[in-house]
């Protein structure tokens, strides 16, 4: 059996489970954050005092974080009130982190669990080996009022990375390079498996790169194979783990061997995540706004990478660089590095943690005619502002040098 | 769940995300009929005026991909669409259309048989599209899970008739 086989497997106590078949799950654990606060009022309108699991939720305020306007600020009351009334101890405040990224720190995501969000980025933690995958506000309030919801046991898709990944190359680029190959429906309700020889020189904060931007390929979740690295991270906690691991035998319905040592740094274009080239072809392209933050970076690794590139040196006139780090851990462990002060030497500007750039909700919006290259993982027409404005979406290292030289540029001359 | 629809169609063509449906900046609007005046912003002005009056709403690959903001499907409920025909939809998009009950049928041949501003019947009973153009197309009946979703008018409606239920294994729990 596939993991994503194993793991419906195990939660339905039966022995196997086909792809297609519909199976009610309980899941070990579900997030639910400020963009769908909606929820509580719906859950209060169904007049249940108690949601299912208090312990089993995790809240977290990071879409308006901090609040954009009047009515979110409100939204937050609300939250905070809720998680109070509930005994919803895992609630997350305005800066404490990317809920994805809190997921992964605290250990809620662990391998072998089931878990559920409301954000379409949930499938990320398959990079620490557990099955995750995101739902819309009312499946969430199913499982508040039930503790159970409907799935369909997906197919999978087995995808090899082989190689070492070369100098100025990362998992940014490699999962550009699958999606460009695979095209942005190609993993449509796919369970993604990543394996292969390249993992080792990639940590949890690379793999949950290639998990996360893995949604743009349409995945409803991912597993990337559970090793040392693995079970270090996931042994930092203390907290109790299972792992579930595919079978060698197990049948998928794709598979692909990409050869990351081949890969040079690459770019995905406006406006769709398989418009995808290298960045040799796009260089001299002017930029006005680049971003080092979202969900797919903002961890220590990127500021670690950035700092390398801006150390000493100074941004390019007439840009800007946002910097959002994933978390209020990596916030403090980018000042203790001294790579904070690094990249506000060079002209960086220091960002709340949270999705507002990247969702185009507030902190760094884009006017008519202006280009963003992102770390992010979407650049759809008019996410981040204006429907007139460019979204190019790279590696932290492809950001941090367009930043310096004000156009796109190939990082692996700034990393000598 | 309604059997019979009639109606005009809006098409559009492939990767039609959530973003262009709805933009991230009105989540924080939670009536129907307001996300409604918002619709298709992200497609332009002329897509946004086009779908005015529609009530099919016909579109190709990965229909709602992206992200899973519930207040797509909710948007093109408020704007009075009431079953959307696709090559294929994104997952999300999916549950969250059928939850707030709004049919969604998979059928890229019916897609191709449709222009814009063609008139559409879709019976959800008989589980057929009648085109102006080329006829009708049979489509198979939904899975049990949404055809229960569908039946109770969404997820919501259908929470509230389990709640005396609900309730009282909230009281048997210890």
């Amino acid at each position: 059996m596939t993991f994503a086989e194993k793991i419906f497997a195990r939660k339905t106590g039966r022995e196997t489970v086909r792809p297609g078949e519909v199976v009610s799950v309980r899941p070990d654990v579900v997030m639910t954050l400020d963009a769908d606060a909606e929820i509580i009022y719906r859950f209060e309108a169904l007049g249940l005092p108690k949601v299912w699991n208090p312990d089993g939720i995790v809240c977290s305020l990071d879409h308006y974080a901090p609040a954009s306007t009047v009515r979110t600020a409100d939204l937050h009351r609300k939250m905070r009130l809720f998680a109070r009334e509930q005994g919803i101890s895992r609630f997350f405040e305005v800066g404490d982190g990317l809920t994805h990224q809190i997921m992964l720190e605290r250990g809620y995501a662990r391998p072998g669990l089931f878990i559920v969000g409301t954000d379409s980025h949930t499938p990320s933690y398959g990079c620490i080996g557990a099955f995750s995958c995101g739902v819309g506000a009312s499946d969430m309030l199913s499982i508040w009022a039930t503790g159970e919801l409907w799935f369909q046991v997906p197919e999978s898709a087995r995808i090899v990375l082989n190689g070492r990944l070369p100098a100025g190359v990362f998992a940014k680029d490699v999962i550009l390079a699958i999606i460009r190959d695979f095209t942005a429906s190609g993993c449509s309700y796919y369970c993604a498996e990543f394996s292969g020889g390249a993992l080792q020189d990639m940590s949890v904060a690379e793999r949950f790169v290639l998990a996360n931007v893995s949604v743009e390929m349409g995945v409803k979740a991912t597993y990337v194979e559970v090793d040392e690295v693995t079970r270090r991270y996931a042994d930092r906690g203390g907290l109790p783990y299972e792992t579930v691991v595919p079978d060698a035998d197990a049948r998928y319905r794709v598979e692909k061997q990409i050869d990351v040592a081949a890969l040079p740094p690459l770019v995905a274009c406006p406006h769709a995540v398989d418009n995808v080239r290298p960045v040799s072809e796009l260089e001299g392209t002017e930029i006005h706004q680049a971003f080092i933050g979202t969900c797919a970076s903002g961890r220590i690794e990127d500021f670690a990478t950035a700092a390398a590139i801006l150390r000493g040196k100074r941004i390019a006139a007439g840009v800007r660089l946002l910097i959002a780090p994933a978390s209020r851990a990596v916030l403090e462990e980018a000042i203790a590095r001294g790579y904070l002060e690094i990249l506000v030497k060079a002209g960086a500007t220091l960002l709340a943690s949270g999705c507002g750039p990247c969702a185009g909700i507030h902190e760094g919006l884009l006017g008519e005619g202006e280009r963003c290259i992102s770390t992010a993982n979407r650049n759809f027409r008019g996410r981040m502002g204006s429907p007139a404005s460019e979204i190019y979406l790279a590696s932290a290292a492809t950001v941090a040098s367009s930043a310096l030289h004000g156009v796109i540029s190939d990082p692996r001359r700034d990393l000598v | 769940m309604n059997g019979l629809i009639q109606g005009r169609a809006f098409k559009t063509g492939d990767h039609i995300n959530t973003d262009y449906i709805i933009s991230a900046r009105y989540l924080d609007v939670y009536e129907p009929k307001e996300l409604a005046a918002h619709l298709f912003e992200g497609l332009g002005p002329e897509a946004a005026r086009r779908a005015k009056g529609c009530s099919i709403l016909v579109a190709g690959e990965n229909l709602g991909a992206g992200s899973a903001r519930e207040q797509a499907p909710k948007a093109l409920k408020g704007a009075g669409f009431r079953v959307i025909i696709a090559k294929s939809a994104a997952r999300i998009f999916y549950r969250n259309t059928i939850n707030v009950g709004l049919p969604v049928i998979c059928y890229p041949e019916a897609v191709n048989a449709i222009e814009d501003g063609d008139e559409v019947s879709v019976n959800l009973n008989s589980g057929t599209i009648q085109t102006k153009r080329h006829g009708a197309f049979a489509f198979s009946p939904f899975p049990e899970p949404v055809r229960k979703i569908l039946k109770a008018g969404g997820m919501f409606p259908m929470l509230m008739k389990m709640v005396p239920r609900l309730l009282k294994n909230q009281a048997e729990r210890p």
